[in-house]
C-alpha cells in the first residue's frame, strides 16, 4: 500500500502512473512503478538546458522588434539633424522650397499633409460610425458577414490601385459633377475655380474611402465588447431602437470610438500614393481646396529618389521625421483609448 | 386627455428612430458604390490587355504596341521572398515569446511597439532602408526593397502569430507537457503545428498586403526596364511599374497600369476568400 500511494503524492511520478491507469496491462506487471521514480528524471534534466535557451532564442527576436523601433527612430533622426540644424525653426514657418538654393520651408506639405486628411476625417467619422452600428445592431444576421467581408476587401486594396481609380474614375467624376455644385453653393473662399479634380478635396475624399475600413473595424469591436445586458435594459424602459444604440451602445464605447477614428487618422496621415496621384503636387498654401496642393508623403514619394544634394535628402527626412513623430503619438493615444474603454467594458461583463 | 401629448412625443421618437436608421442604411449602401466602381473599373479596363504578353514580356519602349510586366512580376516575387527570410524567423518566434510570455512589463513593451511599428507610414520605413542599405552600397537594389517590405511585415505577423498561439487548446499543451516533453519541444511540435494553418494565413494575408506596397520601393528598389539578374541591383516591381504607367502620358501604358492593378486586386481579393475559409475551418477545429 504505501508502495502504490506514493508515486501519486510525488509530481514526477505522474505521467508513468497515469499512463499506466489508461491502459491496464502494465499496471499488473507492478514493476513499472518501481521504475517511474528514476525514470522520470532524465526528462527533467534534459528541460533544464533546453527550455531557457529555446525562450531566450524567442526573447533575442522579440527584442529585436524593439531594437527595429529604435534603429528607425534613431536613423531617421541622424540623418534629418543637418536640415535641423540648418534651418531651424524656419522649416516649420516658411513655405519656400527651393532644392537649387537650398532653401527649405516644409509649411506648404505640412498643411497639406493636415488638411488632407482633416477632410478625410471629417468624411470618414460619421461614416464609419453609422455603418458599424448599421452591421452590428441594425442589419440581418446573413447580411454582416458578406459586407463585412466586402470592407475587408476595402481595406486591403494596394494604396497605388486607389490612386489609379483616383486620376481616372473619381478626379473627372468630381470635377464634373461635384465641385461646380460646392463652387455655387458654398463658393469662396473653400471653393473656387478653376478646378481640374486634381486637388486637396479629391486627396480628402480618397482618404476619407481608405481610412473607413480601419474606423469600421474597431469601432465595431468596441461596440460588440457591449454586453448584452445593456441594450436589453434600454428596450426594457421603453427606448426605441435608435434610443438604445445612443444610450446603451454609443455613449459608453465614445472613447474607443474616439480611438478608431484616431487611428483612422494616423493612417490618413501617411497615406502615399493614393494621395500623391491625385493630390496636384504643388506646393501651395491656399484656403480653396479645390486647388491642387502637396503632402509631405507625396514631397517625399516624388523627390526623394532624385534628391542629390546631402541637404534636400536631410530636409526630406525631416519632414519624414515628422510625419513618424505626428503618427506614433496619434497612434498611441488612439491604441491607449481603445484599449482603455474595452478592457473597462470586459471588466463591466464579468461584475 | 393627456394621451394626446404622450403619443405625439412618441410618433417623434418613432420618426426620429426610422430616419436614423435609414441613415445608417443608406451610409451603407454608400460605401459599396465606391467599392464597387472601383472593382468594376479595375476589371473591365484591366481585361483590355490581361493577355499572355503581359506575362511573359518586358515593358516595350514608348510607342511600341505590346509589351508587358514580366519583370516586375518577377520582381515583386523576389522581394517577397527576400522580405520573408528576414521577417518570419522574427515575428514567428516573436510571436511565440509574446504568447509565452504573457502580461509581462517587457512583452507589453514589445506588443506595444509592434502595434505603434505598424501605425507607421510605409513611406518612413522607406526612407529608413535608404538610410542603411541603399547609401552604403551606392545602389538601389531589390534586397533593399525586400528589407523595407520586411520592416513591414514583422509587426503583422508577429501579432497574428501570437493570437493563433493564443487560441490553440491550453489542454492541448497541457497534454504534451503531461507526456514529459519539455516545454520547447511543446511549443514547437504541438502548439506551432496546431496553429500552423492560421499561421500560414496570417503570413500570406502579410505578403498579400505588402505586394501591394509602393511608396516604400520607390527609392530602394527603384525600378528596371530590364529582366532582374542580381538582387544588388535595381528592381522592378509590379506596384511601383502601375505608379509610373498610370502617370504616364501614353494610352498603351495606361492601359497597362490598369492590368498591374487588376493582377494585385485579384491577389488581394483571392487571399482575402482563402484567409476566410481557412481561419473558418481552423476554428472549428480549435472548438
Amino acid at each position: 500500500m504505501p508502495l502504490s500511494t506514493d508515486p501519486r503524492r510525488t509530481p514526477p511520478a505522474i505521467p508513468g502512473g497515469s499512463r499506466g491507469q489508461g491502459d491496464l496491462k502494465p499496471r499488473q506487471s507492478g514493476d513499472p512503478l518501481q521504475n517511474t521514480m528514476p525514470e522520470s528524471r532524465p526528462p527533467k534534466a534534459k528541460k533544464s538546458w533546453g527550455d531557457p535557451v529555446f525562450k531566450s532564442i524567442t526573447l533575442i527576436f522579440a527584442a529585436a522588434i524593439l531594437v527595429l523601433a529604435l534603429a528607425i527612430a534613431v536613423e531617421l533622426l541622424a540623418s534629418a539633424l543637418p536640415a535641423i540644424k540648418g534651418m531651424g525653426w524656419h522649416f516649420f514657418l516658411t513655405q519656400k522650397w527651393d532644392p537649387v538654393m537650398e532653401q527649405f520651408g516644409g509649411l506648404a506639405f505640412i498643411y497639406g499633409t493636415i488638411v488632407s486628411s482633416l477632410i478625410a476625417f471629417l468624411i470618414a467619422t460619421p461614416f464609419g460610425i453609422g455603418i458599424s452600428i448599421f452591421l452590428t445592431e441594425l442589419a440581418p444576421r446573413w447580411l454582416r458577414e458578406p459586407v463585412s467581408f466586402l470592407i475587408e476587401i476595402l481595406a486591403a486594396i494596394p494604396s497605388v490601385v486607389y490612386g489609379l481609380w483616383g486620376i481616372f474614375v473619381l478626379a473627372p467624376l468630381l470635377s464634373v459633377h461635384f465641385d461646380p455644385y460646392l463652387i455655387r453653393w458654398i463658393g469662396r473662399p473653400f471653393f473656387a475655380r478653376p478646378s481640374n479634380g486634381l486637388s486637396l478635396f479629391s486627396a480628402g475624399i480618397i482618404l476619407a474611402i481608405m481610412i473607413l475600413p480601419t474606423i469600421m473595424a474597431i469601432s465595431r469591436e468596441v461596440f460588440l465588447a457591449i454586453p448584452r445586458s445593456a441594450r436589453e435594459g434600454a428596450l426594457a424602459l421603453g427606448a426605441t431602437r435608435w434610443e438604445t444604440i445612443v444610450v446603451a451602445v454609443v455613449s459608453p464605447s465614445k472613447p474607443g470610438l474616439m480611438g478608431a477614428v484616431m487611428l483612422g487618422l494616423g493612417r490618413a496621415l501617411g497615406e502615399t500614393m493614393a494621395v500623391t496621384m491625385i493630390i496636384g503636387n504643388r506646393p501651395l498654401i491656399s484656403l480653396n481646396l479645390l486647388a491642387p496642393s502637396h503632402s509631405i508623403a507625396s514631397v517625399i514619394a516624388n523627390e526623394f529618389a532624385e534628391a542629390t544634394s546631402d541637404m534636400h535628402l536631410s530636409a526630406l527626412a525631416e519632414l519624414g521625421l515628422v510625419l513618424m513623430g505626428i503618427t506614433i503619438l496619434i497612434n498611441i493615444a488612439a491604441r491607449v483609448m481603445v484599449w482603455s474603454t474595452s478592457s473597462k467594458l470586459r471588466a463591466l461583463e464579468k461584475a | 386627455m393627456k394621451s394626446a401629448p404622450i403619443s405625439m412625443n412618441y410618433r417623434r421618437r418613432k420618426a426620429v428612430d426610422r430616419t436614423m436608421r435609414l441613415i445608417c442604411l443608406l451610409m451603407a449602401l454608400c460605401i459599396m458604390i465606391p467599392l464597387f466602381s472601383l472593382m468594376i473599373y479595375v476589371t473591365v479596363r484591366g481585361l483590355k490587355r490581361f493577355d499572355l504578353d503581359f506575362f511573359i514580356h518586358l515593358p516595350a519602349p514608348v510607342g511600341e504596341p505590346g509589351g508587358g510586366m514580366a519583370n516586375a512580376i518577377v520582381g515583386t516575387i523576389t522581394m517577397i521572398l527576400i522580405a520573408s527570410c528576414f521577417s518570419l524567423p522574427i515575428s514567428i518566434l516573436g510571436g511565440v515569446y509574446l504568447a509565452e510570455a504573457g502580461k509581462t512589463r517587457f512583452a507589453s513593451l514589445v506588443r506595444f511597439t509592434a502595434d505603434v511599428l505598424s501605425g507607421v507610414p510605409s513611406i518612413v520605413v522607406g526612407i529608413f532602408v535608404y538610410q542603411v542599405l541603399v547609401k552604403p552600397m551606392h545602389q538601389f537594389s531589390a534586397l533593399a526593397g525586400g528589407l523595407a517590405l520586411a520592416i513591414l511585415m514583422i509587426p503583422l505577423v508577429t501579432r497574428t502569430t501570437e493570437e493563433l498561439i493564443k487560441l490553440v487548446p491550453r489542454n492541448m499543451m497541457e497534454g504534451s507537457l503531461a507526456l514529459g516533453a519539455p516545454r520547447w519541444k511543446t511549443t514547437l511540435f504541438v502548439v506551432l503545428q496546431a496553429a500552423r494553418a492560421g499561421i500560414a494565413t496570417g503570413v500570406l494575408l502579410a505578403v498579400a498586403r505588402v505586394a501591394g506596397e509602393t511608396a516604400p520601393l520607390l527609392f530602394t528598389s527603384l525600378n528596371n526596364q530590364f529582366w532582374p539578374s542580381q538582387i544588388s541591383e535595381p528592381t522592378a516591381s509590379l506596384t511601383v511599374q502601375v505608379f509610373t504607367f498610370a502617370i504616364s502620358p501614353f494610352q498603351d501604358w495606361q492601359d497597362q497600369a490598369w492590368t498591374g492593378a487588376l493582377v494585385l486586386l485579384i491577389l488581394v481579393v483571392g487571399v482575402s476568400l482563402l484567409s476566410r475559409l481557412t481561419l473558418k475551418g481552423g476554428r472549428g477545429l480549435a472548438n
